[in-house]
């Protein structure tokens, strides 16, 4: 068994939070700890979404932590947020996912773009977990050049119709409302929302993962679904307005990553000094002692990144491009992290009964979606260079 | 109705505990404090759920130096209106019954909670003394506890069994488990906090009246010895001759 967990705060990173940041992450902790490791391995295991946790996470306050109170937030700063899916990764990147989709990817662009009716209609039920929602971006034929997207909304009479297929999306099955990004006639993208129900609108799940199992994905399909022009979000046109609930969520996953790590490496630094292989423990083996020492060193590197980073956010300076930066560091410091933990356990690393293969293979999706490693290269290559390399 | 949750501060159950070298004193070094779990889990969550019932107001009251801040700040977000620190690192349960019972006396409280003991020197006195100082009655190990019009019913544990006490408020109350579940505070909760007053008052002065003399620790275990399931005359020579068991 993995036994109880210990966060690695090596260069006292802490010190540099405040009581409320110090506060959610123990909150988030003691709630991870009781609610959600106990059962994840098995529904992993089962590629079954812990679907009763949607409630849990909204009684914590998971989603859109950095939202307005009124409007279902938690009205906590951008760290505050960034914890929260730390600690939440801890546990698994499919239950970071839940939250990050439910409070980023839809509760945030309604906030941002919505209008107030839509504010009020939407916003507290999602915050409280009595809706669930999804976001519809990546289609079959378009998922690293998202402006390329064919799904398109059309006049029709005093409405619209909406035609076309969404694929890879979290929480598509059981999602109560989707917002999907569509071309309107101009070929400007604009934001709907879709109720499950909608005539045409079907959800079917895409089975068959070996990564981010208990997390739920499928497909969003629209064959011509009828869609008043109050379900378009007024605020934004063009590809912004995705972008900007990405970038929101991106942030995120460069704080969640270090979760993932932090099991992995705590998982390993313990079972390194209760092993013993040649009459001493294996974590007394200089190359065991390297893989640690490299880990924690990565870690606390990636620590310093998501905490600038959030700096950046709290005083509004933080730009998309260093998002990329922290995302993509992160997440393959955390592949790597757990591929080197996994390896000090031996034939236990690849065993249940410790939570690295799994965060193992959940950084695999991980480290693809929300914009795939190499685009988020290309990203910062275009950002230094000022060419794109993308076209 | 008001009521009032005394909470106190320990090492994390995780922390490595040592003494400085004379052995009179803990070593507070690098070590992480929690709220103790009795006043928390039990005392602070009942008195939240009794004043979603009933209505009023909660304080919580600390004995401790600004060091322990984020402590209050968790009673705070848990469902608490108002904190008083009492500036001060206390020197022994009595000086803590004294300072809470200046803070207490005159405020009219209908229930005050402890937890059944700190979960680190376990003296389990301060709600005693406490009951001593302010003159009221006072119920030991509490693990349930209903309650109308002024009075309340307290089921205690005792050796085997429960007893049933009756009594009408004001009162004195030290929590066990069972009182109510362990709440998790929530990112709001965290977030009105921040909002709530904390008082800080000075000390009265206090006479020591006992003095610690010294602290020991358990000799440390023994690494654990590995028996091969097939040789079950080594283990049971090794029960008999070296651990003595059999
Ligand atoms: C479990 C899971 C959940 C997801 N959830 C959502 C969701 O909720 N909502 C949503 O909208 N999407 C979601 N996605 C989709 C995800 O964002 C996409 O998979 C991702 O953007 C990559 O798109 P793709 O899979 O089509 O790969 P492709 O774009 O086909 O990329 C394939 C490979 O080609 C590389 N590549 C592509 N273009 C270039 C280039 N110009 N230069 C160099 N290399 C390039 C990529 O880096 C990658 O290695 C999810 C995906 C997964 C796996």
């Amino acid at each position: 068994m993995s036994g109880r967990f210990t966060s690695h705060d090596y260069f006292q990173i802490d010190d540099l939070l405040s009581d409320d940041h110090l506060l959610a992450r123990a909150a988030v902790r003691d709630w991870v700890t009781q609610q959600v490791s106990p059962i994840i391995e098995d529904y992993s295991n089962r590629a079954e979404c812990p679907t009763h946790l949607f409630k849990g996470l909204a009684e914590i306050g998971a989603f859109g932590p950095s939202l307005p109170v009124e409007y279902g937030g938690g009205g906590m700063d951008e760290i505050g947020y960034g914890i929260i899916m730390q600690e939440l990764e801890r546990g698994d990147s499919g239950v970071r996912s839940m939250a990050s989709v439910q409070g980023s990817l839809v509760m945030y662009p309604i906030f941002k773009y919505g209008s107030e009716a839509q504010k009020q209609k939407y916003l507290p039920a999602l915050g409280s977990g009595s809706l669930v929602g999804c976001f519809g971006l990546t289609e079959p034929d378009h998922g690293s050049d998202p402006a390329a997207m064919e799904t398109s909304i059309v006049k029709d009479g005093d409405a619209y119709l909406l035609h076309g297929s969404k694929m890879w999306i979290t929480n598509a099955p059981i999602a109560d409302v989707a917002v999907v990004w569509a071309k309107d006639e101009r070929n400007k993208v604009v934001g709907i929302l879709v109720e499950r129900g909608t005539a045409g609108f079907s959800t079917p799940e895409i089975k068959g993962k070996w990564s981010l199992r208990a997390s739920i994905t499928g497909e969003l399909v629209f064959e011509d679904v009828r869609i008043a022009k109050d379900q378009i979000l007024p605020g934004v046109k063009g590809m912004k307005g995705p972008l900007s609930c990405l970038s929101k969520a991106r942030y995120g996953i460069a704080w969640g990553a270090i979760g993932a790590a932090l099991d992995c490496y705590d998982t390993a630094l313990r079972y390194s000094l209760a092993r013993k292989q040649f009459d001493r423990p294996i974590a007394g083996f200089q190359l065991t002692q390297k893989k640690l020492a490299e880990m924690i060193t990565e870690i606390t590197k990636a620590q310093l990144i998501a905490w600038r980073l959030g700096t950046l956010a709290n005083a509004g300076k933080m730009t998309p491009a260093q998002i990329s930066l922290a995302k993509r560091n992160n997440v393959l410091m955390a592949l790597q992290v757990a591929r080197e933990a996994r390896q000090i356990l031996g034939g236990m690393g690849i065993m249940q009964d410790y939570p690295i293969m799994r965060h193992l293979m959940n950084l695999e999706t991980v480290i693809t979606y929300e914009g795939t490693h190499d685009i988020h290269l290309l990203i910062t290559g275009h950002d230094i260079t000022g060419i794109s390399a993308f076209s | 109705m008001k009521q009032l949750v005394c909470i106190s501060s320990m090492p994390d159950t995780a922390a490595k505990i040592s003494f400085t070298a004379d052995q009179t004193h803990f070593n507070k070094e690098g070590v992480q404090y929690i709220m103790n779990p009795y006043d928390e889990w039990y005392a602070l969550v009942r008195a939240v759920e009794m004043k979603e019932e009933h209505g009023g107001t909660i304080t919580v009251c600390h004995v401790g130096t600004a060091n322990n801040d984020t402590i209050i700040r968790k009673a705070l977000a848990i469902g608490a209106d108002e904190a008083v620190r009492v500036n001060k690192d206390p020197q022994d349960g009595y000086d803590v019954a004294v300072q809470i019972a200046n803070v207490a006396r005159d405020q009219e409280f209908d229930i005050i909670y402890t937890g059944k003991e700190s979960i680190d020197y376990n003296a389990a006195s301060v709600g005693a003394m406490l009951a001593e100082l302010l003159d009221l009655p006072f119920i030991s190990y509490a693990n349930h506890m209903t309650y109308a019009h002024g009075k309340a019913s307290v089921t205690r544990e005792i050796e085997g069994g429960d007893e049933i006490v009756a009594l009408p408020s004001p009162f004195i109350l030290s929590a066990s488990k069972g009182l109510a579940e362990q709440r998790i505070p929530n990112m709001r909760g965290i977030m009105m906090a921040k909002r709530k007053p904390l008082n800080v008052v000075e000390p009265v002065a206090v006479s020591q009246m006992a003095r610690i003399v010294k602290y020991s620790t358990p000799p440390p275990r023994e690494a654990c010895e590995m028996i091969d399931p097939e040789d079950m005359d080594a283990l049971v020579r090794k029960l008999a001759e070296e651990a003595k068991v059999i």
